[in-house]
């Protein structure tokens, strides 16, 4: 049997489950694991400039891929700094591999040089972590992270792994396992057969139903089913934030999103319906508004692989506990004969819904409201301009605020896995790593990452790792010099007390990516927005960053927006001043 | 109401912490905590209670079982059960009262497992409210010092919480 060290052990490790790129940045307890990578060519290791913008590449990676995002931090400082990302893809179920380096096994717990405890300090956001032993496990460990990490509800899963056990000299044999057995854990395969039949039962009577899906559906590769089942049976559909592309954006039975920046005619719809399925979507806070007054007519069918997720904050009707997959082909199976059933009362009662739905639709919540005489960009105008010049099939990552709502109302994504935005979390300085991500699994694709200029301040050092490895990313920065959300809040409940919520002492973005030999552009009409955008996606940019500073309208504020607290789904403002 | 749920966990370093951490990450109270390795040296079993309502130990139990080292579980509160505790009581025990003590301890079917020319010591076991009115039946200022281990339970009859 073969002998190898414990960083050797860990490398091959993670070549045996297929990895293809380690994000990550070195440090005294994984200097062994880090010469062990050294001495390999089979995986890319790419060097981050700050520890949490590693964590969100690999995010970015596995939201773009479905594959697990594998990570290296060092001890201490290394390890808390991914602390950020790792909670980020906890609250998105996204899986990730986080390996922390840790001091040497006789110094824990004696507070020695860059020691914290990283299985206690991630264990709130964790689907699992695992405290390295001997280096005898390693093989055995690295197996079942990735298992877990992947499978049910997918999650990041932290490897904690000592100095010593690493150490170059010390061999042990190594051998890696088929397969494995955990005792305590054995995520659903399918869902129960009767409920499906019930909920399809329900779904033929309904006559004011709703599909309302989430990120499970794109995570559980429900996307395709998922569109055949609501062509089938006619149904208007609505999207999370994070279940965005998983039904084509751009289909008139899609009603957009939903929820506390929704469309109105999705929120009204969802109010009024007298059936939800549900799939793959949690029903949290930024959905339901006020729980009690949560959809009042409605009956409930909720498909979720988490049964922790069924009846937590909304009690539903029929659970079913199961992979997206397997009952959306249940499902499919069992409507395709179940339609022709159907009476004519029912589909004309579905008629009567769409109309109502058609007569919201008309209100036009989207509609882009020009200031008088002003030609101040809305940032609104940005987006349509970049769905525009990239015939809708960039990848879009966005950061958290105002320009992240804006991107996932006004860009229409067709596929899942196009959109990559913090929705559970609300991490700032997400995307332009996360965009980073996405770009090295997809060096060909356009990758877009629409951000502010708050969110890019928190991870611009990426920058230059953009420099590093070529990354031909483009970001627009919606600038209005200000926190605009938080702002807008500001606006609404705090009587305009702008508190700390503008930005002075901007840089001059253009010069700044100039510097680390990027490309940057000013715009502040809507004229040069675009010719730069038709610049920024030409060929003779294909492969360089581009840098696009667009100055917004300061003044904006992004509606609908359910009005909180106590209010119901169908009470939005829908633009200042004006509510339902 | 009052919530006894028994698991099954990893005998492994680290999966309490995971338990404990759950319900202080959740909001949700742990009354009691007991905690032991069981006649299967890779299982231990832990017992804990808790208030909750029907719907808030139903996410508890999800969440429990969530964890990937949480093996099995019951919420023994579900069915018919028997519950136990064991409370070490220290008391003042001068001369005059000593055969008062003894008289109360054996109604309560206690025992005292430690003399001092000034002090007993009694075991009890019971259930909590079985413990709790030992206690209102001494007098207070000659307790000394009390030490409870938790409740343990089990259901009736042939239902195990096994592998």
């Amino acid at each position: 049997m073969e002998m190898l060290s414990g960083g050797d052990i860990l490398i091959r490790a993670l070549q045996e489950e297929g990895v293809e790129y380690i994000f990550g940045y070195p440090g005294g307890a994984v200097l062994h694991t880090y010469d062990a990578l050294f001495k390999q060519n089979r995986i890319r290791h790419i060097l981050v400039r700050h520890e949490q913008a590693a964590t969100h590449m690999a995010d970015g990676y596995a939201r773009s891929t479905g594959k697990p995002g594998v990570v290296f931090v060092t001890s201490g400082p290394g390890a808390t700094n991914a602390i950020t990302g790792i909670a980020t893809a906890y609250m998105d179920s996204i899986p990730l591999i986080v390996v922390s380096g840790q001091v040497q096994s006789h110094l824990i717990g004696t507070d020695s040089f860059q020691e914290t405890d990283m299985v206690g300090v991630s264990r709130p956001v964790v689907k699992h972590s695992f405290l390295v032993k001997r280096a005898e496990d390693l093989p055995d460990v690295i197996k079942k992270a990735f298992y877990i990490s992947k499978t049910g509800r997918p999650g990041p899963v932290v490897v904690d792994i000592p100095k010593d056990i690493t150490t170059p000299t010390d061999l042990v044999k190594y051998k890696y396992p088929k397969n494995l057995s955990i005792r305590s854990y054995n995520p659903a395969q399918r869902g129960h057969t009767g409920q499906i039949k019930k909920a399809v039962s329900m779904l033929m009577e309904a006559e004011r139903p709703m599909v309302y899906t989430g990120g499970g559906v794109v995570q559980g590769e429900g996307s395709e089913l998922l569109t055949r089942l609501v062509k089938l049976l006619g149904f208007p559909i609505t999207n999370t934030l994070m279940g965005l592309g998983a039904y084509p954006g751009s289909d008139q039975q899609f009603l957009g999103m939903l929820g506390m920046h929704g469309t109105y005619e999705a929120n009204m719809a969802m109010h009024h319906c007298d059936l939800i399925l549900a799939i793959g979507a949690r029903f949290d806070d930024r959905i339901t508004n006020t729980v009690s007054k949560f959809c009042p007519y409605a009956k409930i069918i909720h498909v979720d692989i988490d049964p922790a997720s069924i009846s937590k904050n909304v009690e539903v009707d029929i659970p079913i506990v199961g992979p997206v997959e397997s009952v959306l082909t249940e499902m499919v199976a069992l409507v395709e004969p179940g339609l022709s059933k159907r009476t004519k009362l029912k589909k004309e009662h579905l008629a009567e819904w769409w109309d109502q739905i058609e007569g919201w639709r008309k209100q036009n919540c989207l509609k882009i409201i020009k200031t008088e005489g002003s030609s101040v960009i809305k940032p609104q105008e940005v987006v349509q301009a970049i769905y525009k010049a990239t015939e809708g099939k960039s990848y879009i990552t966005s950061d958290v605020g105002q320009h992240q709502m804006f991107a996932a109302l006004y860009y229409a994504f067709d596929e899942p896995r196009k959109w990559i935005s913090s929705g559970g979390l609300g991490t700032m300085g997400f995307g332009l790593p996360a965009a980073m991500g996405v770009q090295i699994a997809f060096p060909d694709e356009v990758v877009t990452c629409i951000t502010g200029e708050g969110s890019i301040q928190m991870n611009i050092q990426e920058l230059s790792t953009c420099s590093q490895y070529g990354l031909p990313i483009k970001i627009i920065n919606l600038n209005n010099g200000a926190l605009g959300m938080v702002k807008q809040w500001q606006d609404m409940q705090y009587e305009g007390r702008h508190s700390n919520s503008y930005m002075e002492s901007l840089p001059d973005f253009r010069k700044l990516v100039e510097s680390y030999g990027h490309a940057g552009f000013n715009v502040s009409t809507i004229e040069e927005l675009d010719q730069v955008l038709g610049e920024t996606y030409s060929s003779a940019l294909k492969d360089r960053l581009v840098f696009v500073d667009v100055k917004v309208d300061p003044e904006e504020h992004v509606y609908p927006m359910l009005i909180a607290p106590n209010g119901s789904m169908r009470d939005m403002w829908l633009r200042k001043g004006v509510r339902t | 109401m009052k919530r006894i749920i028994s698991v099954l966990i990893e005998n492994e370093a680290g999966a309490l912490s995971r338990v404990v951490g759950l319900f202080a990450q959740r909001n949700y109270n742990i009354e009691t905590l007991t905690v032991a390795p069981t006649e299967d040296e890779t299982l231990s079993r832990l017992t804990l209670t808790t208030f909750a309502s029907d719907k808030q130990v139903e996410q508890i139990t999800k969440q429990l079982n969530k964890l990937i080292e949480v093996v099995k579980l019951v919420d023994l509160t579900d069915g018919d059960h028997i519950e136990r505790e064991l409370m070490l009581i220290k008391l003042k025990a001068p001369g005059a009262q000593r055969a008062e003590i003894k008289r109360i301890a054996d109604i309560f079917r206690g025992q005292i497992i430690d003399v001092t020319s000034n002090a007993y010591t009694i075991q009890l076991t019971g259930n909590a409210e079985k413990l709790d009115a030992f206690l209102v039946a001494m007098n207070e200022s000659t307790v000394l010092e009390v030490v409870r281990s938790g409740i343990l339970g089990l259901s009736r009859g042939e239902k195990i919480l096994a592998l």
